[in-house]
């Protein structure tokens, strides 16, 4: 997987450093075709002190790079960026969206299809506008056939574009799993290396309100199996819009998920260019007492519970893992290493999700470092019910993760 | 109030060129055809005979695991091929390696990739029979029925988006097109005005599914009106039809940029692959004469022998001379190394991420403690 920094909150610190400061012009790669920029290029690091340094060994750059304060918290409270350059707010729809556009401005390479995507600015208006700016070709309007949109993106990318390939959620791709594991998952491999899939899927997933079993699904379960694909899942504007550029340069087939109940959240982000390692976990609150590892929706859930435990004299340490695939099991590890406690709260069912394999890896992994056994909460096994008592109770609350710190830290 | 008829009064027209004796039939079009590529045409031909024979056999004798033949179908692998241009992407299904072979693709190559030895394009991690290269723009064959077909038509898109001078090809069987892909895909390239060509090779058997059991159309090529696409019917046997036919495609397709849908009517005259028997389904005698009295090679042979531009000292010479060079090739194929263990982990990513780090470790380590049970001819 290619190596990217992530420069925000550290450029912040920059501007105050003139002898080292960066253009932030020197982000930016020149957009040629067919890209492979990213193999062997070297990278400037941008170390959290603010001094800047040539990285010719991108794998080398985790150990000197703090993910500090790369954190996105609720609308309003102090940020990293919030004390540099004053940055602009916006919702997680618009954020995914400026990442797009900013994509699509730097590679023309890049381009987008899937259902209403073009003119009606897709279901969740993530690619609004886009039709307007960049013409019909370059953002599609296809037909309902998923698992064929699907192959024609997969087709494209083998071809020299880069297609970011939308399902109006996340359920309907389902109809594209053959596309998603045979082909997408596959052809790199199957054909020695000769052709590359640099595909983006992303889509609208998770328990909304009252959409039905049909619109409330996790596919992330579903898919994670699958070799050669990536996953990863956003959570705040910050991340939503790293992500999506990061996804977009990526060679790899990335599969990006984003909440349906998510889209509104509003933060303030970085002005510069930035993108977000697709491989990294985000510390969202440093703690001592207990690693709680989530992602997506189930964060805010858990930084709810994380008020009243701390409240109630607990000090979690709450990680967004991001990556759903591979994942970060440095950051994960660190954290089991000084905390020996692990809760992990996610959406999915509790039978084969992401939570399932989580535990499983920090069981092989750091079993010497747990003082007690890995808690999972999940969503019952079951479709998400239709009415809204019941369909609230399928998922996670916050009084149960509360219940559960208390019990692991007895 | 008047129902449109589930079938039409007349099936559609299949296009012609020569008759079954190899002839010209009067008064029928095609595009003319120098001695030179005729002669390729026929050449190659007979190298994709003869390259079924040898490695059917192969497989018979274990030397390859699995083989497919293209018996029966020379010509719409060879003609479509030599209508195309090198800069046209081929999606092939799995039965069309003549297609790579008139692209330059040498028999070693395709030994290779069979014995999946280290020269193996693939590194020897697919079937027998699943080529593809990106030299030759020949796209790594899939199992997946169907699933190339919207491959093309967003690779078509991506030609499109260019303003280049090519388009996609695609090919699929009868039974392929029953899938959804084949389908949607249409659908898309006629709204999406995209330069690809459809060539159904319709070979009335789709394992032991015959075609009455298929679909109830009348063939393929009607199916293209329903989606607003260009289609006509070809005889799959007539190399010269063919040639026409896609030659005529492809103008459209590039200078139009529109989808064009051939059917091509023709037999499956081998078994599904090695893993079937056919006379298990269908008559034996009725695979005997379209072996003998359908072959598209001879039919060719008559025509270009007509012509001159053949002769039998001609035939005998070109086909040892084949069989010598591909038994060559699979004594050299067999006996180059596989490719490397490392090659099992690498190119699921463009790196090799932590976790399969860690598994090639352990199976390393498997294989230092117990390396009996290990091939002795897979290098470390």
């Amino acid at each position: 997987m290619a190596a990217i920094f992530q420069g925000a909150g550290a450029a912040a610190a920059l501007s105050s450093s003139p002898s080292n400061s960066i253009d932030s012009k020197k982000f930016l790669f020149s957009p040629r075709r067919p890209y492979s920029g990213m193999k062997g290029a070297s990278f400037v690091v941008v170390r959290s002190d603010g001094r800047a340094s040539l990285d010719l060994n991108p794998k080398g750059r985790r150990a000197q790079q703090l993910i500090a304060n790369a954190v996105a918290t609720k609308a309003g409270s102090s940020a990293a960026s919030s004390s540099s350059k004053p940055g602009h707010e916006l919702l997680l729809f618009e954020a995914l969206q400026e990442g797009l556009e900013e994509e699509m401005e730097r590679d023309p390479c890049v381009c987008v299809m899937g259902e209403d995507v073009g003119h009606y600015g897709g279901s969740y208006k993530v690619t609004k506008g886009l039709a307007t700016k960049f013409g019909d070709l370059r953002v599609l309007d296809t037909p309902i056939a998923e698992n064929s949109f699907t192959g024609m993106g997969i087709g494209a990318a083998m071809t020299g574009l880069r297609p970011v390939v939308e399902g109006m959620n996340m359920g309907f791709l389902l109809l594209a799993f053959n596309q998603i594991s045979n082909n997408c998952g596959m052809l790199h491999y199957t054909s020695g290396g000769q052709f590359t899939i640099p595909i983006v899927i992303r889509g609208p997933g998770g328990v909304g309100r009252q959409l039905g079993a049909e619109h409330s699904q996790r596919l992330e379960s579903y898919f994670q199996s699958i070799p050669g694909i990536q996953m990863v899942a956003c959570s705040t504007p910050y991340n939503a819009k790293g992500l999506m550029k990061a996804a977009i340069r990526s060679e790899n087939p990335v599969i990006l998920f984003e909440h349906v109940l998510l889209y509104n959240l509003k933060e303030r982000i970085p002005d510069e260019e930035y993108i977000c390692n697709l491989e990294e976990a985000e510390m969202v609150r440093p703690g001592e007492h207990v690693t709680i590892l989530t992602y997506s929706r189930m964060r805010y859930h858990v930084m709810q519970a994380a008020k009243t435990l701390v409240n109630k004299g607990y000090d979690p340490e709450v990680i967004d893992i991001r990556s759903l695939k591979p994942f970060d099991l440095y950051t994960i590890g660190n954290s089991v290493k000084k905390t020996h406690r692990v809760l992990i709260v996610e959406e999915c069912m509790r039978t084969g999700g992401i939570g399932a394999s989580l535990t499983a890896a920090i069981t092989e992994n750091f079993h010497d470092y747990l003082d007690a056994p890995v808690m999972c909460l999940s969503s019952q096994d079951v479709p998400t019910p239709y009415a809204g008592t019941l369909e609230e109770w399928t998922v996670v609350q916050p009084a149960q993760i509360v219940t559960a710190v208390e019990q692991l830290c007895q | 109030m008047r129902f449109l008829s589930e079938s039409p009064s007349l099936h559609a027209h299949c296009y012609r060129v020569l008759d079954d004796n190899g002839q010209l039939i009067r008064h029928s079009n095609f595009i003319q055809v120098s001695e030179d590529i005729a002669v390729k045409m026929y050449s190659n031909m007979v190298t994709l005979q003869t390259l079924d024979t040898i490695f059917y056999e192969a497989q018979r004798q274990g030397r390859i695991s699995f083989y497919v033949t293209t018996i029966g179908e020379e010509a719409i692998n060879i003609a479509s091929a030599a209508a195309l241009t090198l800069d046209d992407f081929v999606f092939p299904q799995y039965r069309e390696p003549g297609v790579l072979l008139w692209r330059g693709f040498t028999l070693q190559e395709f030994a290779n990739q069979c014995f999946g030895n280290k020269a193996d394009y693939g590194k020897g991690r697919q079937m027998p029979i699943h080529y593809g290269s990106n030299k030759h723009k020949y796209f790594t064959v899939s199992s997946t029925i169907a699933t190339q077909i919207p491959h093309a038509v967003g690779a078509a898109y991506s030609l499109k988006m260019d303003k280049k001078d090519a388009c996609a090809v695609t090919y699929f069987g009868d039974g392929g097109t029953s899938e959804g892909d084949f389908h949607a895909a249409l659908n898309f390239a006629a709204v999406t005005e995209a330069p690809v060509i459809f060539i159904c090779r319709n070979n009335g058997w789709a394992i032991s599914t015959p075609t009455s059991d298929q679909f109830r159309s009348d063939g393929i090529a009607v199916r293209g009106q329903a989606y607003g696409v260009r289609s006509i019917r070809v005889d799959g046997n007539d190399v010269l039809a063919i040639y026409s036919a896609v030659h005529a495609a492809r103008k459209m397709a590039v200078n139009e940029h529109r989808p064009i849908l051939i059917e091509a009517v023709t037999y499956r005259v081998g078994h599904h692959s090695t893993s079937d028997d056919s006379t298990k389904y269908r008559p034996a005698d009725e695979i005997e004469w379209w072996r003998m009295a359908r072959d598209p090679v001879t039919r060719f042979r008559k025509w270009i022998e007509s012509n001159g531009w053949w002769s039998s000292e001609a035939e005998s010479q070109l086909r040892s001379s084949i069989r010598n060079q591909l038994l060559q090739a699979i004594q050299l194929a067999e006996k180059v190394e596989k490719p490397p263990v490392k090659d099992l982990f690498t190119d699921v990513y463009d790196d090799l991420p932590p976790n399969l780090r860690e598994q090639e470790k352990l199976l390393r380590e498997t294989i230092n403690r117990h390396p009996k049970d290990y091939p002795a001819d897979v290098p470390l």
